[in-house]
């Protein structure tokens, strides 16, 4: 049985290097902040840039009444089984991180999620940017390479202040026999802006999600990006609603989906509820080796003056694209990864520089054992 | 450099290539001409090995050594390399990481013919993805000179492409085949597809083959056999009985 962990740094080297691999820098360097919870014990909380709070949502809660006013007020209580059981939860656990206004954070502030021996790890976070502050969040969750079983529930709350920006960038790297269930929400006010970014390129059992966006302001925007590999006996149903409630509002969905033999269901929604709004959804999936890619992309316009349009496409990798890069010398093995490397090679525009590192390095990493 | 002997191709159940003899020696350029349809591209495509189409006879003999089954990356590696009429649009992959896998001891040579075809800013662009005509006939250019193929094939390199365009891909087509180098001491060969003959201003090729329903039916001197086309269209090679 392993030690007790007491912080990150005591893990073991496999265990480090799987936090490594979801975007976290165990020793915190380049960090503004940390949040790190085993199981249902909450083993640090820290914040090291001014402006930024964080704490247990414990502690949290008692501290600030008006915390109230934003919890489960995104997410109902009673939307689903999973949302029930964390709202029945005595003792909660999880995260509250505040940016005050208009603090700017440099480096991302990081929250770990580590599942090593209880059978259901459960959260509760709420992120606040105030008005015109500035907050990039990773969040690595995964288990440890000795948890076999087991499922993880998380609900989290974002709210986006008026001219606040707010990048969450999850990268996973569960076992095959854990089960997640993530459930989000996001308001946005005038000129906020919401990035979500969500990496798994590793084994799951099961991944059920479809975070929500409410574009309540003028002029704010929600960009949701996943990027996934799904390997046999993984099912992902994965998906993202924005509904785009204020004059200029936009959204976009991106996602590229690549089975190797497990199935991927691929959601997305966006709502034209106001005039003068738009949305894209994009959806492109990549079939291996015979396992499923469902790409269900909605669009509803309610209203004239709403532009709302979706691309999604599902198939093999094209011949005469791995016969081209063929006629300049490549192998075809090393042309087919090479395309593949391309078709997950997504930049994300707004969010920085190291975080796109880590998304990138999250690939990398997969593309060398072959996905 | 290149011994090709009765060669027959196929697409599907149809021959469109009939006993197809080419002999190209090092340091020539070859100009390929013919009606739209006449199997040109269909000749080059089955020069470099692409699936779909069916060598039922005949052999592609490259360096000495017999490459009509062999795949794709060996013959590119061997020393064979095609500049594509109509490149594929790769999505997400970039020119310059492309370069970079294909460069390889040649990497420092990259920059160099980047800042020559004027592709600097190109190299974070998905490949072909938004590309105008001469944005894709300058990046195929490049990926030629980053490879180095001692046998270029160009498939109608000036298609699609303006003027102030043409000066500079010719220009780099010359240097690709060497054309600086005394002829005696010219090493590359070319086979050009061309239908304007504009290219032709920038290579001085040596012999021209004209093409009509998969079968070759005249080669001789490039410049007259375009000033036949020009002035006739081809109606003049099918007629002529010379072959």
């Amino acid at each position: 049985m392993p030690e007790d962990i007491e912080q990150m740094a005591d893990l073991s080297t496999t265990d480090r290097d799987r936090l490594t691999q979801t975007g976290l820098e165990v020793d915190m360097k380049n960090r503004s902040g940390s949040f790190f919870q085993v199981d249902q014990e909450i083993k640090q909380v820290a914040a090291l840039e001014k402006g930024i709070e964080v704490l247990s949502i414990h502690e949290a809660l008692a501290k600030y009444d008006w915390l109230n006013e934003y919890s489960w007020k995104l997410v109902k209580k009673d939307k689903d089984q999973y949302t029930r059981y964390v709202a029945d939860q005595p003792d909660p656990r999880g995260f509250v991180i505040i940016a005050r206004k208009g603090s700017k954070t440099v480096f991302p502030l990081q929250t770990c999620l580590f599942l090593a021996k209880t059978p259901v790890q459960h959260v509760h976070n709420i992120i606040i940017a105030e008005e015109g502050a500035e907050l990039h969040l990773i969040s690595g969750c995964a288990s440890a390479s000795y948890t076999k079983t087991g499922s993880h529930i998380g609900v989290s709350e974002f709210y986006v202040g008026k001219d606040a920006r707010i990048t969450s960038t999850m990268i996973h790297n569960w076992g095959d026999e854990i089960s997640v269930f993530p459930r989000s929400a996001a308001r946005i006010e005038e000129n906020g802006i919401f990035l979500s970014n969500y990496v798994c390129m590793q084994p799951v059992r099961k991944i059920q999600m479809s975070p929500f966006a409410e574009l309540a302001g003028k002029n704010s925007i929600a960009r949701f990006s996943s990027i996934v590999v799904c390997t046999p006996g993984s099912y992902m149903d994965l998906g993202s609603i924005v509904r785009l409630s204020a004059e200029g509002a936009t959204a976009e969905l991106l996602t590229r989906a690549i089975t190797t033999g497990g199935t991927i269901i691929s959601r997305g929604m966006i709502e034209g509820a106001t005039r003068h709004t738009k949305g894209h959804i994009e959806c492109r999936g990549l079939i291996l080796k015979d396992g499923t890619i469902h790409a269900i992309p909605e669009i509803k316009g309610d209203v004239v003056d709403t532009e709302l349009s979706h691309e999604a496409a599902v198939g093999k990798i094209a011949r005469d694209e791995i016969e081209y890069l063929m006629s300049r010398g490549l192998d075809e093995d090393v042309a087919t990864a090479t395309i593949i490397r391309g078709f997950l090679d997504v930049k994300i525009a707004g969010l920085p520089e190291s975080l796109q590192n880590q998304i990138d390095a999250a690939i990398d990493s997969a593309e060398k054992s072959g996905f | 450099m290149l011994d090709i002997e009765d060669l027959h191709v196929k697409i599907g159940e149809r021959e469109v290539l009939h006993d197809i003899n080419l002999h190209i020696k090092e340091g020539e350029t070859h100009v390929l001409m013919g009606p739209n349809g006449s199997g040109k591209t269909t000749l080059l495509r089955a020069l470099m090995g692409f699936a779909g189409l069916d060598v039922t006879s005949g052999s592609i003999v490259f360096k000495g050594r017999d490459v009509t089954r062999m795949p794709i990356h060996e013959r590119a590696k061997l020393g064979m390399g095609l500049l594509f009429q109509r490149p594929p649009t790769i999505a997400g992959l970039k020119l310059g990481k492309l370069l970079a896998v294909t460069s390889g001891d040649r990497v420092g040579m990259v920059s160099e013919y980047t800042r020559y075809l004027h592709m600097d800013n190109f190299m974070d662009r998905a490949i072909n993805l938004g590309f105008s005509g001469g944005e894709i006939k300058r990046s195929e250019v490049l990926q030629l000179m980053v490879q180095q193929p001692d046998f270029v094939m160009l498939d109608e390199p000036e298609s699609g492409v303006d003027l102030e365009n043409i000066s500079l891909i010719g220009n780099a087509i010359a240097r690709l085949l060497e054309k600086d180098v005394h002829i005696v001491n010219r090493k590359k060969s070319g086979l050009v597809i061309t239908h304007t003959g504009y290219i032709l201003d920038y290579l001085d090729a040596d012999f021209g083959h004209v093409m009509c329903d998969g079968v070759f039916r005249c080669h001789g001197n490039p410049r007259e056999i375009l000033r036949v086309i020009k002035t006739s269209g081809y109606k003049e090679c099918l007629a002529c009985q010379k072959i």
